[in-house]
């Protein structure tokens, strides 16, 4: 077990270091240039002097190799570098964003683990009955909304019912306060965009559980805990559920990984600064540094979460425990 | 009377057996099944798996309910349990156990029942445990549940149960996974959970089909052994009648959802009163008949139960069907504990005099006098296993020295249980795989070290058929085209030729032109399994290797796939190498004979011979394993039965690998390796204690 965690760590080097070499150079590669973005955005020309200044300051008149030398540099000290842009330290800009955009992801997969597998196996234990046909129409629904668009009801729905029930129209807060030092503030913020996601993330959760779930209730393991006399019970959540998690924990894996920095549209609608608004930005800029650092922040956190996931399928499958 | 005398004829009992078999007789019926029907709703129409089927078991007996797949057996079995699918619909009948209609109880009483009074032991070992939990919860939970046990009373319980059904070292066997268990160590732990609530009715379907041939025996003694002495009545399902000979007390036929015949083993097997089985029992090959006679086959296959046959099932494919046979024959009773269905059955032993000319004898096939046309010498496969971080790599001997030869017009026989290497050796031969280190001579030329163009040539004479019909033809081609495939690859024939060629290869099989238009899934397994032999035909190839090529059939489509193979063998001169875990089919079709062990040959003689006077340790053990479809000679047979199992071939013993389980093992043989020898003309053995 132990040597299997550490091989799953050191696996995750090869990975970032492969995603390092893969953003340095597409970055590179396309056409646009920061310093004359940011000298010359309103229009207007830029002495070619003060471009050559403004790209020594970034150090972009370096060869590729010394770049890239720097880049990993930093990436391995923890040292980051300021924003080509904005020129504060990085690891400040990204440092409220990524709290926020990790209690969002946290929420949501907390939302859809707890509507997915009890939704999930009641839909595969009572299928094609009222109820299963109910779990469908619900998860086929929430697969087909864009969150953003179920974002925007939310919102309407908030303002029209506060505004009938107290009078007064009330609106979610906008600035961002960490979970411990007013919940209820942070709560009653980032609870709307959770669901919001949350909802899409427990449909495919929801199929999933379901799924697997009717395919191991065929399986003959289960046909022997029925022969054993077990109550129903036992044999979906002991012998039948278990086996069914494997997928369905891989996928939460992968949203979970998603939600980290693919939240763009649905943060523009709850007014959230989160990590998706802060990497369109920087790309449109050229930041390369900031693109650099948030995409290896990225692929950091799915080679972790794939790392979780991995852990998660030792522990429920003795067979991978024992065999690698 | 008749289990009477079946009783003294059969392997000594202890006195506590006995007295508990002869309180049986005055006892009621454990289980009384009448009149029972069940149907299941399909796409395609309502199926009706069983109908007005009836049985009754004793306590402390072994009744067996025989059948070719579709039967119903299976079906009939899970109704006790009442684990049926949802589809499935009980129409009529009743099931008594114990005095209660399990019918008519609800879902919580025939909770309770089940595991508990009534256990069930499945095909699968493979797939019938939880792999993710422990095999002592497994065992436990019935404890729990139905004797509200405490941890440590049903900890001590496994433990005993474990050592009841012959695993070693229980006490850290209960932590283990299932999948740190081989395949009859799951079984035997299935058996203990089975028995964990001393059950009064242990039901088995199919229990040993997946297992190996030694460890079927194993098995099976230690489930006859525990109905014993125990006094549990056991209901063992299968389609292998050397099983139903040698431990069943009572046998019923099942045929197409009926019962065609029950009665005593001996009654049955002895005398048969139906058709079909007297069909099924000249179908099956023996161990101790060679391949003088073609097997006496039953035309045809089952009835698709969508749309029976009206009348007597078995009427489009019996030999004596008269007008009579129209209106469906009932169960009667033939003689006193006998019952057959069939208008004929007194005519039966009559009709088959008349018939017997018919049965015509092999031909001997034509050995021609020049040189073999395949010669395996020292040939040998060893896979590496990529080693992990800290482990260093290893090597699999799965094929180790082997040296062979077939003459032209030639079958040879390759047997061993699953893992001893026979399949890899196949694949060596055809080049599937390439040979480690020796030499394959081909019609007098190397193999091993041939290009692609060479093989290519070679490919031509060399085919195989492979063992599942249902996964080697490719679904999306039509019958046709898979045949006329390799026509096209190797230039056989011009394109508007194969065509009729197809047509001929499918008559030559014994399939109709038609079915050249059809999909596989659209034809039996027997059938595709011919369009299989019509695809290595189409090349007019000199050589086929058969893998397994009868084992997924039934018994009685089985009997016709092998005349066909025996057919073609005289009528185009081929040589097969036909590898087989079923003693019986190799004696039956083989001219020689080689037994593998973990990568080796250990004996290597005419077929004749080696059946006739087997001489490694476990040549005879295996031929002590299968049983013998005739409960006369098995009762007299002596029971040998091997213990332990095919070591790890990435662990083998030292010395002789044979020596662990070894019953004539002496210090030398786990000190040297026995080659092989000489020890008459043409018998080769590889152990240096006979």
């Amino acid at each position: 077990m132990f040597r299997y965690v550490v091989k799953r760590l050191l696996l995750m080097i090869p990975t970032l270091f492969g995603a390092a070499v893969l953003i340095f150079l597409l970055m590179r590669a396309i056409p646009g240039d920061i310093c004359y973005l940011r000298l010359a955005a309103g229009g207007g020309t830029v002495a070619p002097d003060v471009l050559r200044i403004c790209r020594a300051e970034l150090g972009l008149d370096q060869p590729l190799i010394a770049q890239f030398l720097t880049f990993i540099k930093g990436l391995v000290t923890f040292d980051f570098g300021k924003s080509m842009w904005t020129n504060r330290p990085i690891i400040e800009e990204i440092g409220l964003r990524f709290q926020l955009s990790l209690q969002v992801a946290i929420m949501a997969t907390l939302t859809a683990i707890l509507i997915a597998i009890p939704l999930g196996t009641i839909s595969a234990v009572r299928q094609n009955t009222w109820i299963d046909y109910f779990v469908r129409t619900f998860t086929i629904a929430g697969i087909a909304m864009p969150s953003f668009w179920l974002g925007i009801l939310i919102i309407l729905g908030i303002l029209i019912t506060s505004k009938a029930w107290f009078g007064v129209a009330w609106m979610p807060p906008i600035r961002y306060v960490p979970l411990w030092e007013d919940p209820w503030y942070n709560l009653s913020m980032l609870i709307w965009p959770a669901l919001a996601t949350g909802y899409r993330y427990s449909a495919v959760a929801t199929r999933m559980t379901r799924s697997a779930l009717l395919e191991v209730l065929r399986e003959d393991y289960v046909r022997t805990a029925r022969a054993k006399g077990l109550y129903e019970k036992l044999v979906i959540n002991r012998h039948a559920l278990r086996n069914a998690l494997l997928p369905v924990v891989t996928v939460l894996g992968i949203e979970f990984a998603f939600l980290m920095g693919g939240l763009v549209v649905t943060e523009q609608v709850f007014n959230l600064n989160g990590l998706g608004k802060l990497f369109v930005e920087s790309v449109l800029n050229h930041d390369y540094q900031m693109t650099q650092i948030l995409v290896m922040l990225v692929v950091a956190i799915f080679a972790f979460t794939n790392f979780v996931v991995d852990i998660l399928y030792a522990w429920l499958d003795p067979r991978i425990r024992y065999t690698r | 009377m008749q289990t009477a005398a079946a009783q003294g004829a059969s392997a000594p009992l202890s006195d506590e057996a006995i007295s508990a078999r002869s309180a049986t007789k005055s006892g009621r019926p454990i289980l009384e099944i009448e009149n029972l029907s069940v149907q299941f709703r399909s796409s395609h129409g309502l199926v009706r798996a069983v109908e007005n089927v009836g049985y009754t078991v004793y306590p402390g007996e072994m009744v067996a309910i025989v059948g070719e797949s579709g039967s119903g057996k299976s079906v009939s079995a899970l109704t006790v349990m009442r684990l049926l699918a949802q589809t499935a619909e009980v129409t009529s009948g009743t099931v008594m156990f114990d005095g209660r209609d399990l019918l008519k109880l609800d879902n919580e009483e025939m909770r309770r029942i089940r595991g508990h009074h009534v256990s069930m032991i499945f095909q699968e070992p493979m797939t019938s445990l939880n792999p993710v939990l422990r095999i002592g919860l497994q065992i436990m939970e019935p404890l729990f549940i139905h004797l509200g046990m405490t941890e440590e009373a049903a900890k001590a319980r496994a433990i005993e149960l474990l050592t009841l059904v012959g695993i070693t070292d229980p006490e850290s066997r209960l932590e283990q996974y299932p999948h740190q268990l081989s395949g009859g160590m799951r079984q035997r732990v299935m058996i203990a959970i089975g028995l964990a609530c001393d059950p009064k009715l242990l039901i088995a379907d199919e229990p040993t089909t997946a297992l190996d041939v030694t460890i079927q025996a194993q098995i099976l003694e230690l489930m006859k052994d525990l109905s014993r002495r125990l006094g549990i009545a056991v209901v063992i399902i299968t389609h292998n009648l050397g099983i139903v000979a040698r431990y069943a007390d009572r046998v019923n036929v099942m045929y197409a959802a009926r019962i065609v015949e029950s009665g005593t083993a001996e009654d049955v097997f002895g005398n048969p009163r139906h058709p079909y089985a007297r069909g099924l029992l000249s179908a099956v090959p023996r161990l101790d008949r060679g391949r003088a006679m073609r097997l006496q086959t039953i035309e045809g296959a089952p009835p698709n139960l969508l749309k029976p046959p009206e009348g007597c099932r078995f009427r489009p494919r019996c030999r004596f069907a008269i007008d009579k046979c129209v209106v469906s024959p009932p169960l009667v009773e033939v003689e006193q504990g006998h019952r057959a269905a069939c208008h004929r059955s007194m005519e039966l032993d009559k009709l088959e005099k008349l018939g017997a000319d018919s049965h015509d004898a092999i031909g001997a096939a034509e050995i021609t006098t020049s040189g073999p046309i395949l010669q395996l010498q020292g040939v040998s496969k060893f896979f590496p296993i990529a080693g992990g971080f800290f482990k260093p790599a290893k090597l699999v001997r799965a094929v180790n020295k082997v040296t062979l030869d077939i003459a032209p017009g030639e079958t040879l026989g390759l047997v061993g249980e699953s893992g001893c290497g026979k399949s890899t050796l196949g694949r060596v031969v055809l080049r599937l795989d390439d040979p480690t280190d020796g030499k394959i001579l081909f019609e007098g030329s190397d193999l091993a070290n041939a290009g692609s163009d060479e093989m290519l040539a070679v490919r031509k004479k060399m085919q195989v058929i492979f063992q599942d019909p249902f996964s080697s033809l490719n679904p999306r081609m039509t019958v046709g085209d898979i045949i006329g495939e390799p026509m096209q690859v190797h230039k056989i024939l011009p394109k508007d030729k194969i065509h009729d060629r197809v047509a001929e290869l499918l008559s030559l099989v014994g399939l109709h032109g038609y079915m050249a238009d059809r999909y596989p899934h659209q034809l039996s397994g027997g059938q595709r399994q011919r369009v299989g032999i019509a695809r290595a035909l189409s090349v007019n190839p000199k050589f086929i290797v058969c893998d397994e090529a009868v084992s997924a059939l039934d018994v009685s489509i089985q009997g016709q796939v092998i005349n066909l193979l025996e057919g073609l063998q005289q009528k185009l001169g081929l040589s097969y190498l036909f590898i087989a875990h079923d003693l019986a089919v190799v004696r039956h079709i083989s001219h020689k004979v080689a037994v593998m062990y973990l990568g080796k040959i250990v004996e290597y003689a005419p077929a004749d011979e080696l059946f006739a006077n087997p001489k490694h340790p476990y040549t005879q053990a295996l031929l002590a394993a299968a049983p013998i479809p005739d409960p006369a000679i098995e009762r007299t047979r002596p029971r040998r039965i091997i213990t332990g199992e095919l070591p790890s071939p990435l662990r083998p013993p030292p010395g002789c690998v044979f020596n662990p389980r070894c019953p004539i093992a002496v210090e030398n043989c786990r000190k040297e390796i026995p080659e092989l020898r000489n020890l008459a003309p043409m018998h080769w053995v590889a152990c240096s204690e006979v």
